[in-house]
């Protein structure tokens, strides 16, 4: 973009251009720099709009790294036929790892809240481990979280997958560092300079399709902890919990037992935007019960290997 | 999920438009107890970027550790061990926007010893943002930052005065402040400093204007940070392109396709460009410049495309596209400074790894020359180890030659990280100084 500034012609990118462009740089580093690379793939938003930039990053070639999506076992069955569909039109590879089939072997163990969030960290290191992945692609955004907000943009991980805040390099101008030592690998957050807002513009100015969950719809719901969850097969609703039909949307994908909705009639992605430009309130604040549990769930969450 | 476009995109088209809404990033510095982290969360509060649950969240915690109200530096104390001691570990990003403008502000800690997240803030930063305490005037700490966003090459500084309510608004006390920041700023060599006399805890100046300062008749804070002017103005700088990663579809369709992907580091370039590759130092032309939505007819610093050029020549991931007729000259020696970031010390001897662009080689340090006294910002010579924080000149003996920029006159491509190869953590920030002034 160019723009006239005092009458003279300045070359200029606009905010979501300069985004766009960073992003591209990080993941063609990480394909220059790593043997195994994965993008972790929940159907997200987020995730979705690193897929969309990494088909633009290598075109006209195909996207040189396969997909790994975390599945909890309460998924969105929206979620996971967009998943399928995405896989398709992207022409890329799709690793699954189950939390289902860990709780049924009996190596994981579901909680009494029925959350399944925090279990996903442990298929997540074994995927990483079993198929010797040496850097990981995130959406996670530091908008959305104050430990969010201290992470690089490479965040080294060692051979439990810890996240250790102190022991962070430091991130020097756009030379990214992602040389580690066997046995341990790089986490990779593209998106960590986007706002929530960004995302939706970004989603809107290049018409990337999202699961329907995203916008407006009609749901059988019920209230909990402040939250509308979704009533299912997971464990809701309790005895004195009661289903109600109400209009609402998701501002976030996670597992269905800790993901709750919002009252919203945003239909459209405009819609959308309008509604979280005036929102008072943060995205995960809004939805995301595994981040109410303590000031410093997220921090804990990350030392123990979690996205 | 949208195809990529089959146009060719004319960049005049775009005059049309409105202005782009502008991502400026800035950084942040202050000592202990200077009131950073009240600042940082005063300009989210006021330009509503905090919401009401984060809010509420502040309120329950500042009450619970006996706070009268809501205990804005709260807001970007993100760590556990931060929270529990009351100080800053480590840099954070923080956002906000206004009409005209997103901001990314890198929040860097400010005890003497976090010299280097200072340094980590200033790379990317376009403006620095250095903070004093009012009743303590100008310290060492702030010579200490305002030191190393000169050296970082930060274009703007600026200087809150903060606490101007436990001076009673003086002017005078201001003005003393002031000018004395300008007799530091001049001998670093910085041209662009503007002071503003604020109150981060009731909020004067910051956003809002005080009606306490009548005799200030600069910007707000943010006035300021709306008007700086961001980016540097490509069509000045030579380009310079280092290539991230080689493009081969090897499909039907695109057979002989072959794009070098990476992002204009500085300059512009055009197809039909003469463009000459380094290390090798062999010239051809761009046949073809692949924006990420489609055919552009020239392409410029910071966007990320996909080069084509006329000749099969062997190119590859660390090489560097530059404009034919100003390119820097391979070479196995490079001088710089540096800014020990690691507890490693570095000293004449060592075997390390030097990342240039996308370019890693092996190195040896050949000699400490000198280190920079941060307290009197006087360079004196200096042969011993640079330990952690300290930031000094050295030389270096390159394993293979590397086309290295100036930099203080190209960011991008002067800059380079030294490294350590057994655990491959990041030892040094290095800023090269090539050619002008190599006496040390």
């Amino acid at each position: 973009m160019t723009t006239t500034y005092g009458g003279t012609l300045v070359r200029r990118l606009s905010q979501l251009d300069a985004l766009e462009a960073e992003a591209v740089h990080i993941m063609r580093e990480v394909a220059g720099e790593f043997d195994r690379p994965v993008l972790l793939f929940s159907g997200g938003k987020d995730s979705v709009v690193m897929l969309h930039l990494a088909s633009k990053a290598f075109a006209p070639a195909a996207i040189p790294f396969p997909l790994l999506h975390i599945d909890t076992g309460h998924n969105f069955p929206e979620v996971i036929a967009y998943r399928d569909d995405a896989v398709r039109s992207y022409g890329v590879r799709l690793h699954v790892a189950s939390v289902q089939e860990l709780i049924d072997s009996g190596r994981l163990r579901e909680r009494p809240d029925g959350t399944r969030n925090p279990l996903q960290t442990v298929p997540l290191l074994e995927a990483i481990e079993s198929h010797r992945f040496d850097a990981v692609f995130g959406g996670g955004r530091r908008d959305e979280e104050k430990a969010r907000a201290k992470e690089r943009v490479f965040s080294l991980r060692d051979e439990f997958g810890q996240w250790d805040p102190r022991r962070q390099r430091p991130e020097l101008w756009d030379l990214y560092n992602g040389r580690h030592r066997t046995g341990e690998h790089v986490r990779v957050f593209p998106l960590s300079n986007w706002t929530e807002v960004d995302v939706w513009e970004y989603v809107a100015r290049e018409g990337i399709a999202l699961p329907e969950i995203y916008y407006a719809h009609e749901r059988e719901v019920f209230l909990r902890d402040g939250m509308w969850l979704t009533a299912g097969g997971w464990g809701g609703p309790r005895e004195h919990e009661t289903v109600e039909r109400r209009t609402v949307r998701f501002r976030t994908v996670g597992d269905m037992s800790c993901t709750g909705a919002v009252d919203s009639t945003a239909a459209t992605v405009a819609e959308v935007i309008a509604e979280v430009a005036v929102s008072t309130v943060t995205e995960r604040g809004a939805t995301r019960a595994d981040d109410r549990l303590t000031e410093a769930a997220m921090e804990d969450r990350k030392r123990e290997g979690y996205f | 999920m949208s195809a990529i476009h089959d146009r060719v995109l004319d960049p005049l088209l775009a005059l049309a438009g409105p202005e782009p809404h502008e991502l400026l990033r800035f950084a942040t510095a202050g000592s202990v107890d200077d009131g950073k982290s009240t600042l940082v969360g005063r300009l989210l509060h006021d330009t509503k970027s905090v919401l009401a649950d984060t809010l509420a969240a502040i309120e329950r915690a500042s009450i619970a550790k006996g706070h009268d109200g809501a205990d804005l530096a709260l807001l970007t104390d993100g760590l556990r061990a931060e929270r529990e001691q009351g100080i800053t570990i480590d840099v954070a990003y923080r956002y906000f926007s206004t009409a005209t403008r997103s901001y990314v502000l890198a929040d860097t800690p400010g005890h003497v010893e976090y010299t280097r997240n200072m340094v980590t803030g200033a790379s990317t930063a376009e403006l620095a943002l250095v903070l004093v305490d009012a009743r303590h005037g100008v310290v060492e700490q702030t010579r200490r930052h305002a030191a190393a966003a000169a050296l970082l090459g930060v274009r703007h500084l600026a200087l809150a005065v903060n606490k101007m309510d436990l001076v009673d608004f003086n002017e005078q006390v201001f003005a003393g402040i002031h000018a004395e920041f300008d007799s530091v700023a001049v001998s670093l060599g910085v041209g662009d400093v503007v002071a503003i006399p604020l109150s981060a805890l009731q909020g004067d100046n910051v956003v809002v204007r005080s009606p306490r300062t009548p005799w200030y008749d600069g910007p707000t804070l943010l006035e300021h940070l709306e008007a700086v002017p961001v980016g540097e103005d490509p069509a000045r700088e030579p380009f310079r392109f280092p290539v991230q990663y080689v493009v081969r579809p090897q499909t039907d369709e695109h057979r002989d396709h072959r794009g070098y992907a990476g992002r204009v580091a500085h300059g512009v370039v055009r197809v039909g460009d003469p463009v000459v590759v380094l290390p090798s130092g062999r010239t051809t032309t761009v046949s073809a410049i692949d924006g990420l939505d489609g055919p552009l007819r020239e392409a410029f610093a910071p966007q990320s495309v996909s080069i084509r050029l006329t000749d099969d020549l062997d190119v590859s991931r660390g090489d560097l596209l530059a404009a034919a007729d100003e390119a820097a000259a391979p070479s196995q020696d490079l001088a710089g400074d540096v800014c020990v970031v690691s507890d490693r010390p570095l000293s004449a001897g060592d075997r390390v790894l030097v990342r240039h662009g996308t370019r890693t080689v092996r190195a040896k340090v050949t000699a400490v020359t000198a280190r920079l006294d941060l307290a009197s910002l006087e360079s004196s010579a200096y042969d011993r180890a640079l330990v952690v924080n300290d930031i000094g000149r050295l030389s270096l003996r390159l394993a293979e030659p590397l086309a290295v920029d100036d930099y203080a006159a190209l960011r991008r491509t002067g800059a380079f990280l030294l490294v350590d190869e057994q655990d491959g953590s990041t030892l040094a920030a290095g800023m090269a100084v090539v050619a002008r002034c190599s006496e040390g």
